[in-house]
């Protein structure tokens, strides 16, 4: 079956294009914030269709913290490879997963060598998770954050309407 | 937890899944992008042609000396990548003859990275090209192609990727979709026809 390795390297491709494209579509200030949402949006979707074949078959889950579980666990290492080292709460709706060794930051660096072009590669991932805590009910807003490659944290917060 | 169950046999397919999916959030995306197909098709063929590496092709041809620019960035980038990981995975020592070229891109590359094997038909009779026929092509597992972009070669990755592989071992080669199950043929074909071999080159600086 596909090898995880194209993956990455399509993930990186994909990246540097948005960037490139965008850059060249005339308007030279065109910032950051577009492209960095464009990859979260594209992978939005796809995490929304990645979590609805994964799951169809399990019992629904008996809370939040059981979705967050989860995703630390099964999706991670379905879609990472390995699991979430970290999971913090503070029982209110906020989650921070910790990987420290994330998958698509391991061939950047071990340090602090590239961190201000680490972003544009957490956006996508970023987006995979929203779209499937979005899929299974919890609306959220996902960031991550990188100080020391290739460990990086994905803050999860629940919108509560 | 009782969800354990058949996770490690559907993590590959998780994976397969992953790269599917990813393809084609990519390919919307470009299609919303740029205004017509045959744009589409070249964005995917510039940034996909990734390769699978064969190694250097000894072949029994007078070198040309044309210096062959290398195709921009992003598909030979992918490409780069992959060949490098490709011999790093496998042995495949050098390929004698453009019909061991093909054998090998079929049975050993194809089946390593998507997990199919196409079979290699249709030589012509001077023995440089030759069709690979792909019953099912997992890039798209979950596609449809609406009316109004019927031209779009969806997978037109395969192509590039192809292309810009043997291009690493300095084969030239066309490579093209003479059949596609997207738009209504029976299999997926693609065609690959050799067009020279190139003059070793230093290695591109002129990103």
């Amino acid at each position: 079956m596909a090898d995880d390795v194209l993956f990455e390297f399509l993930h990186m491709e994909m990246v540097s294009h948005i960037y490139k494209d965008q850059a060249s579509r005339g308007e030279m200030d065109k910032d950051r914030a577009t492209c960095v949402s464009t990859l979260e949006g594209m992978g939005f979707r796809v995490g929304q269709g990645l979590i609805e074949r994964f799951t169809k078959d399990s019992p629904s889950f008996k809370d939040d913290l059981d979705v967050m579980k989860f995703i630390c666990k099964d999706f991670w290492i379905n879609v990472f490879r390995k699991q979430i080292d970290n999971l913090r709460t503070n029982h209110q709706g906020t989650y921070v997963l910790q990987d420290n060794k994330f998958a698509l930051l391991t061939q950047f660096s071990n340090g602090k060598q590239y961190l201000e072009e680490a972003p544009k590669y957490l956006a996508y991932s970023c987006g995979l998770v929203r779209g499937a805590l979005s899929n299974l009910g919890m609306d959220c807003v996902v960031t991550a954050e990188v100080s020391l490659m290739p460990s990086c944290k994905f803050q999860v917060v629940i919108q509560k309407i | 937890m009782s969800r354990q169950s058949n996770r490690t046999t559907d993590s590959k397919k998780m994976n397969a899944e992953l790269f599917t999916l990813t393809y084609g959030a990519l390919v919307t995306q470009l299609c919303k992008d740029y205004e017509n197909d045959e744009e589409v098709n070249k964005q995917l063929d510039k940034i996909l042609s990734f390769t699978l590496q064969m190694d250097k092709v000894v072949l029994a041809l007078s070198a040309s000396d044309v210096s062959h620019q290398p195709t921009p960035h992003g598909g030979y980038n992918i490409g780069v990548r992959l060949i490098e990981d490709f011999l790093a995975r496998s042995s495949v020592g050098r390929c004698q003859d453009f019909r061991e070229t093909a054998d090998v891109i079929a049975k050993v590359a194809f089946k390593m990275y998507l997990g199919i094997t196409p079979s290699v038909t249709n030589w012509s009779p001077a023995g440089d090209e030759f069709s690979l026929i792909l019953e099912s092509n997992p890039l798209v597992d979950f596609v449809e192609l609406p009316d109004n972009h019927s031209s779009l070669v969806y997978s037109n990755l395969l192509c590039g990727v192809l292309r810009g592989a043997l291009e690493m071992v300095q084969m030239a080669v066309e490579v093209k979709f003479s059949q596609d199950t997207l738009r209504g043929d029976n299999v997926t074909e693609i065609r690959m026809k050799f067009i020279k071999r190139m003059e070793e080159n230093l290695p591109a600086g002129d990103e």
